[in-house]
């Protein structure tokens, strides 16, 4: 007796009941792709972890560096660097404001550890998915291959793929992470080919016409003026890196989500505010200071009236 | 009979999904119109053959949608053909590697586009240094070539602007400069100055005819605009539907157009301004008066004989008497022709 056989139940079959696959079937189904999906991870999974453990590394050595300088040195980067960013006195002086709050307010070390792991995350989507942009720039097969893919990345439950990450690598920092860049990942992806592909034509065969390759072509004339949209695409994945904290933190990643789950499970009005607020402020300040770069970027443009 | 430097043969051009399986229909006499309606596909350039001589300026004309751009497109393969040759100093530039094609583009031939296609997030000079950039040469030296090229058509000064804070008549000085920057001995100028005003349009003209005369490049210069074709032009060609349907020098497509396609082209041009008196001068006219030189125009001649109440003037070349031009046939030359109205639907 085939499969199909034993599972439809031909005698019944209704147009008021969906001939759906008897429940025992559907169980058997089921219990063998979770059964191969754990021998898999038997097998796999410490090979996994060592595939991973360079960026674990890196991610701890970060977060060490940030917790073992001293505070002020943290306060006066962030000035610094929001004001490399920026231009902007006021988005500057903002930033460090915020910080010295934040720290006052105790949330110092989780602060840290959240910008650890945002700062990580999105080097690592920055590192893998722009030249991934790049690659669906230059294919209408493979931007028909990778959209779907993306779409999937964003759309599809968290928790369904937090488990997998989980059942292979555990809890803990790297599936944290990787967590985190699925869902962050696709934005700076998608606006990367976007950027490339939406490059004036006429421009691009100007480059041709004096005989560019390729590469002098994309590092001349495509990437600086795709940049804008690259640049908004890592906005984004900062954005939706942030997004995931308390997310995260339900697979043992610390930081300022972990406060705001327990608030959640204990009724902890004021705790889960504070730290919530901590990661709008940190939203903010990566929003302003990064829109600003990229606005800065398109300095050619002023004085113009039709670029 | 001067040096041939681009020679274009049996050259076609024609859109479409399975474009080398059109051929054979074309060959076989196919009209472009059969072929859109019947095949989805679109004839752009039909059995094109221009000798193009070095040194010179050769122009393709034509009215917008006659192939004019997709040809001159073909000579540095922006556009892959559907079958023929274009030979640039008897090398096949449609059988070259990626590789030959590249330095090709680097080394002997450079552009010029229509809607001036700068770099804007380059400046000036970055802009005017881009084909040595891309050819290698190291700042040190690219910088200074491309600075000169700039001083050249009048941009000193501006090195450091961004193309959106120049006029168009200034951003078009940039895309020559640009060009000329590579000392590649070919110059392609794609409607190079159509978009601007006609002020500026005479100006840019005027700064080509220039350093033409010092740099004597192949230019190939696409146009739409007859007063500018014989203006600047030692060649014209014209080009109608994809097919070239008269080329030769300016005075021979005034005195003799080939079709009243190309007589209703010439209708309008000031003719006393245009018309020399070389193309007119008969060696058995006797006329007396004044000797002036073949390439004066008919208009200053025709001062000149009102002025000394002459018959007529004595043309002469390279200080040789070639023959002479009556009055009355230098009026009769610059009669404007009557326009064939059958001629002029036949295409419009």
């Amino acid at each position: 007796m085939s499969f199909f056989d034993r599972c439809v139940e031909y005698d019944k079959l209704s147009i008021w009941k969906f001939p759906a696959l008897e429940k025992s079937c559907l169980r058997d189904v089921k219990k063998a792709t979770d059964e191969s999906f754990k021998s898999f991870s038997r097998e796999y999974g410490e090979l996994m972890e060592t595939i991973f453990d360079p960026l674990l590394y890196f991610l701890i050595w970060f977060e060490k560096l940030l917790n073992n300088t001293p505070w002020p040195i943290i306060v006066l980067i962030v000035g610094g660097l929001a004001y490399l960013g920026s231009r902007s006195w006021k988005l500057s002086a903002g930033a460090m404001i915020s910080f010295l709050l934040i720290g006052y307010l105790g949330m110092w070390k989780n602060t840290m550890s959240t910008v650890a792991l945002i700062s990580v995350a999105t080097l690592l989507c920055i590192v893998l998915g722009i030249p991934l942009g790049v690659w669906m720039s230059r294919s209408e097969r493979v931007q028909r291959i990778i959209t779907p893919i993306l779409d999937i990345m964003q759309t599809i439950p968290i928790f369904v793929y937090l488990l997998p990450v989980v059942m292979l690598l555990g809890i803990g920092k790297v599936p944290g992470l990787i967590a985190v860049c699925v869902y962050a990942m696709p934005p700076i992806i998608r606006l990367t080919n976007l950027g490339l592909r939406l490059v004036d034509k006429d421009i691009l065969e100007a480059a041709d016409s004096f005989g560019s390759n390729y590469r002098q072509r994309l590092f001349n004339v495509q990437f600086p003026l795709a940049l804008p949209n690259i640049f908004a695409g890592v906005n984004q994945t900062i954005m939706m890196a942030l997004a995931m904290v308390v997310i995260a933190s339900m697979i043992g990643v610390k930081g300022l989500g972990m406060p705001v789950l327990q608030s959640i499970q204990n009724q902890y009005l004021a705790l889960g505010l504070m730290n919530g607020l901590a990661i709008v402020a940190l939203a903010i300040i990566f929003d302003r200071v990064s829109q600003q770069y990229g606005k800065r970027l398109q300095r050619h443009r002023e004085g113009g009236h039709d670029a | 009979m001067p040096d041939i430097k681009i020679q274009i043969k049996n050259l076609y051009k024609i859109f479409g999904a399975n474009d080398k399986k059109m051929l054979p229909h074309i060959e076989s006499g196919m009209g472009k119109t059969e072929l859109l309606d019947r095949h989805a596909h679109v004839l752009a350039l039909s059995d094109v053959n221009i000798d193009i001589p070095a040194k010179g300026i050769q122009v393709i004309m034509g009215l917008s949608g006659s192939g004019k751009s997709t040809l001159i497109r073909h000579i540095n393969r922006l556009i892959e053909p559907t079958s023929g040759q274009m030979l640039v100093d008897g090398t096949d530039v449609l059988g070259m590697s990626d590789n030959e094609l590249e330095n090709f583009r680097r080394f002997k031939a450079s552009m010029v586009f229509q809607n001036f296609a700068l770099f804007p997030h380059k400046t000036i000079l970055e802009n005017g240094m881009y084909g040595l950039k891309v050819q290698g040469v190291k700042d040190e030296q690219a910088k200074p070539q491309a600075q000169k090229w700039l001083d050249r058509v009048g941009l000193s000064g501006f090195e450091d602007r961004y193309p959106a804070q120049l006029s168009g008549g200034m951003q078009q000085r940039v895309g020559l400069a640009r060009a000329l920057s590579t000392d590649a001995d070919i110059l392609l100028m794609d409607e190079a100055f159509s978009a601007l005003d006609p002020l500026i349009r005479t100006d840019m003209q005027d700064v080509l005819l220039d350093l033409q005369k010092e740099l004597h490049k192949t230019v190939v210069f696409i146009t739409h605009d007859l007063d500018e074709a014989l203006r600047i032009g030692d060649n014209i060609a014209i080009l109608r539907d994809g097919e070239v349907v008269q080329q030769g020098n300016p005075q021979e497509i005034i005195l003799n157009p080939a079709d009243e396609y190309v007589s209703d082209f010439i209708q309008d041009i000031n003719r006393p301004r245009v018309l020399q008196i070389g193309s007119i001068a008969d060696p058995k006219n006797k006329s007396k008066g004044p000797s002036m030189d073949a390439e004066t125009v008919v208009e200053d001649a025709l001062q000149e004989v009102i002025a000394t109440k002459a018959e007529g003037v004595k043309v002469t070349q390279n200080g040789k008497l070639i023959g002479a031009a009556s009055l009355e046939q230098m009026i009769h030359a610059i009669a404007r022709p009557t326009a064939d109205k059958k001629g002029i639907e036949s295409y419009r």
